[in-house]
């Protein structure tokens, strides 16, 4: 069944609903020719048994439309795209705007430690779902990381082997024990991950270290290179919050591609 | 649109009308991207950002007309270099926008 909705709630209370449950889906509005101002919520996959909700106000446009904008909510954009009244391609009497609204990174910290507080906090500023990690029942608490999504006690590689398939590009993991016992594993798990970005706490005297004993397991030397060892810009961070700052944009500059060097002294445009 | 939802329902709750506007295409550089929201009341209550606070002034007049004709359309705004105090992008691109009452 599709572009049913439940009559005595409307299209804005059905978005303010589904963001509440940190739902994905697409807001589909026709900005441009007729019926301007027309509406539809588009699901990822079937939800049992509806694509999506509302009509633009023509089944074809209705069609083409919602299988587009799924393929957009899949790649995590927003943006325009022009149709025939009935959905043609290479017309442009009607213009949708698609916005996608896609669940919130996640930010894992492994490690319940003083500068795991910070990042919790800069984390959350960014919108990422913040989960804390530490298999020492005394440091995590919701207690010490009141803003943290979750905080869970476990050993990290445990946690990551179970719920590191949900880890993609725009997820993070950041590795702050700087203690062989928890880290090393940790690594392991979070590499066999797709995640993002893989940020670990140490001086370069415990990352030489811990390069040695990642060696000794077996780390080979590609999939080293996909660590930010020792973690972070090199900013001059001294405070918790400093450092949780370098690292949060080492994260922001790895998913860019940008230098991370100060804008007075590059060329180009500042956004792409 | 998130972080706006709550300011949009308080405003409701005392039956003011409302406009919301959304970034929806860029040319150029900008500083907020597509799915950047404002809402504005008809007493020129301001939720939420679109720009850097180039053309937020423009938007309220804007999406205040939006309220008063009760009809929706695309604004573009345009760096303009000629005239000195036209609104726009300082930063040289064209933020597209489309604003309507919230009646949905």
């Amino acid at each position: 069944m599709n572009g049913k909705t439940q009559k005595d709630i409307s299209i804005f209370d059905r978005v303010e609903e589904l963001l509440n449950e940190e739902e994905s889906f697409a807001l589909v509005t026709v900005v441009k020719g007729p019926p301007a101002g027309e509406k539809m919520i588009v699901f990822p996959d079937q939800k049992s048994g509806v694509d999506f909700e509302g009509s633009l106000g023509n089944k074809d446009l209705d069609r083409v439309v919602s299988r587009d904008a799924r393929g957009e909510l899949a790649a995590g954009r927003s943006g325009v795209r022009n149709y025939g009244e009935s959905g043609e391609a290479r017309e442009e009497t009607v213009q949708v705007f698609v916005e996608s609204f896609i669940q919130p990174p996640q930010l894992l910290i492994v490690g319940a430690v003083d500068f795991t507080a910070a990042l919790v906090k800069i984390g959350k500023v960014l919108g990422y779902r913040v989960i804390v990690c530490d298999a020492r029942e005394i440091f995590a608490t919701t207690q010490r990381f009141p803003l943290a999504d979750e905080v869970i006690v476990e050993w990290p590689n445990k946690l990551i082997e179970k719920t590191g398939q949900t880890f993609g590009p725009r997820d993070a993991v950041c590795i702050l024990t700087h203690d062989a016992k928890f880290d090393v594993p940790a690594i392991v798990s979070a590499l066999a991950t797709d995640v993002g970005y893989i940020g670990v706490m140490g001086s370069r005297k415990t990352h030489e270290d811990r390069i040695k004993r990642l060696q000794e397991v077996g780390v080979e030397k590609e999939e080293m290179e996909r660590l930010r060892s020792p973690i972070g810009l090199d900013i001059g961070s001294r405070t918790p919050e400093e450092t949780a700052i370098s690292i949060v944009a080492e994260i922001i500059a790895l998913r860019t591609g940008r230098s991370s060097t100060s804008l007075s002294e590059t060329k180009g445009p500042i956004h792409d | 649109m998130k972080e706006i939802v709550k300011d949009i329902r308080r405003w409701q709750k005392q039956d003011k009308k409302i406009a919301v506007a959304r970034v929806i295409d860029l040319d150029g550089s900008g500083p907020r991207l597509p799915g950047a929201a404002m809402a504005v009341t008809e007493e020129g209550e301001v939720a939420g950002s679109v720009s850097g606070g180039c053309v937020e002034g423009a938007v309220v007049l804007e999406a205040l007309e939006v309220i008063k004709n009760n009809k929706r359309h695309i604004v573009s705004f345009g760096y303009s270099d000629e005239e000195a105090f036209s609104v726009g992008l300082t930063c040289g691109g064209t933020v597209h926008l489309f604003i309507e009452p919230l009646d949905w």
